[in-house]
C-alpha cells in the first residue's frame, strides 16, 4: 500500500510538471515530447489500477501513433522547430484562461472531495486481457463494430480533407 | 489508495488541458491540449471502475479503450483540417481563422 502511494506520488508529480510544460513551453517539438511523458504517466496510473491491457494500448496508440502524428503535423505545417514567440494568445487572454482553469479546478476539487473523500480503491483482482476480450466480444460487440466503422470513416475523411486537388 | 487522489490528478490534467485550449494560438498545440483532456477522462473512468469492483473495472477499461480509439480518429481528422488551413493561408494561427466570427 505504501509502495503504491509512493509510485502514485512520483507519477503524479512527473505528469503534473510535464502537463504544465506542454501548455506553456515555447517550442512545438518540446511540447510533443513532454506530451510523451504525460502519456507514459497515464499508462503507469493504469498499471497501478490493475488495468494492464489499457496501459499497453495507451503506450501503443498514444505514444506510438498519436505523438508521431503530432510531430508529422508540426513538420507539415512548418511550425518553427526552434523557439517561437507566436504560439500563445495575448497576456490578457492567457490570464483569463488561467483564471477559468483554476476556478474549475477548485470547484472540481471541492465537489470531488465532498463526494468521494473517504472512498478507498482496493484492487483485489487483476482484470487480465482475457477478461477484457471476453467482455469486449460478448457484451460490447456492437459498440466495437461501430467504433471500427467510425475509424474507417475518420480515415477516409482525413484523406479526403487533406488531399491536394 | 484513496479514490480522490486519482480524481484530483484527472481534474488537474483536465484543467491544464483547458488552459492550453484557451491560451494557445497554434492549432497543433490546441490539439495536444485536447489530448490531455481526453487522457484525464480515461483516468477517471478506470479509477471509478476500480473503486466499484471487478466487473465495473472491466467495463470501465472497455470504455477507456473506446475513448482511445475515438481520440485517435479525432487527431487524424483534426490534423487533416489543420493541414488544409495551413495550405490555404500558410499559417496555423487560430486568430486568423475568423470567417465565422459575427
Amino acid at each position: 500500500m505504501v509502495a503504491q502511494n509512493i509510485v502514485f506520488g512520483i507519477l503524479a508529480a512527473v505528469m503534473g510538471i510535464a502537463a504544465l510544460r506542454v501548455v506553456t513551453v515555447k517550442n512545438v517539438v518540446h511540447a510533443a515530447l513532454y506530451l510523451v511523458l504525460v502519456f507514459a504517466g497515464v499508462a503507469g496510473i493504469f498499471i497501478l489500477l490493475a488495468s494492464e491491457f489499457v496501459a499497453v494500448v495507451q503506450v501503443l496508440v498514444y505514444i506510438g501513433a498519436i505523438v508521431v502524428l503530432f510531430l508529422f503535423g508540426t513538420m507539415l505545417t512548418r511550425a518553427p522547430i526552434g523557439r517561437a514567440d507566436n504560439l500563445d494568445q495575448s497576456g490578457a487572454q492567457r490570464g483569463l484562461g488561467a483564471l477559468v482553469a483554476l476556478g474549475l479546478l477548485g470547484l472540481l476539487a471541492a465537489i470531488l472531495y465532498d463526494a468521494f473523500g473517504e472512498s478507498k480503491v482496493e484492487v483485489t483482482q487483476v482484470a487480465t486481457s482475457g477478461d477484457i476480450a471476453l467482455a469486449l466480444f460478448r457484451d460490447y460487440v456492437i459498440p466495437f463494430e461501430v467504433v471500427s466503422i467510425l475509424l474507417t470513416a475518420a480515415l477516409v475523411g482525413a484523406v479526403v480533407i487533406a488531399r491536394r486537388d | 489508495m484513496y479514490l480522490v487522489q486519482f480524481l484530483f490528478l484527472a481534474a488537474f490534467l483536465f484543467c491544464v488541458g483547458m488552459y492550453g485550449v484557451l491560451a494557445r494560438r497554434n492549432a497543433v498545440l490546441v490539439l495536444m491540449s485536447i489530448e490531455l483532456i481526453l487522457n484525464s477522462v480515461n483516468i477517471n473512468l478506470v479509477a471509478l471502475g476500480a473503486w466499484r469492483g471487478f466487473d465495473e473495472l472491466v467495463t470501465a477499461q472497455i470504455f477507456a479503450l473506446f475513448v482511445i480509439a475515438i481520440a485517435a480518429a479525432e487527431v487524424g481528422v483534426g490534423l487533416a483540417i489543420v493541414l488544409l488551413i495551413y495550405r490555404n493561408r500558410a499559417s496555423v494561427d487560430l486568430n486568423e481563422v475568423a470567417e465565422m466570427k459575427g
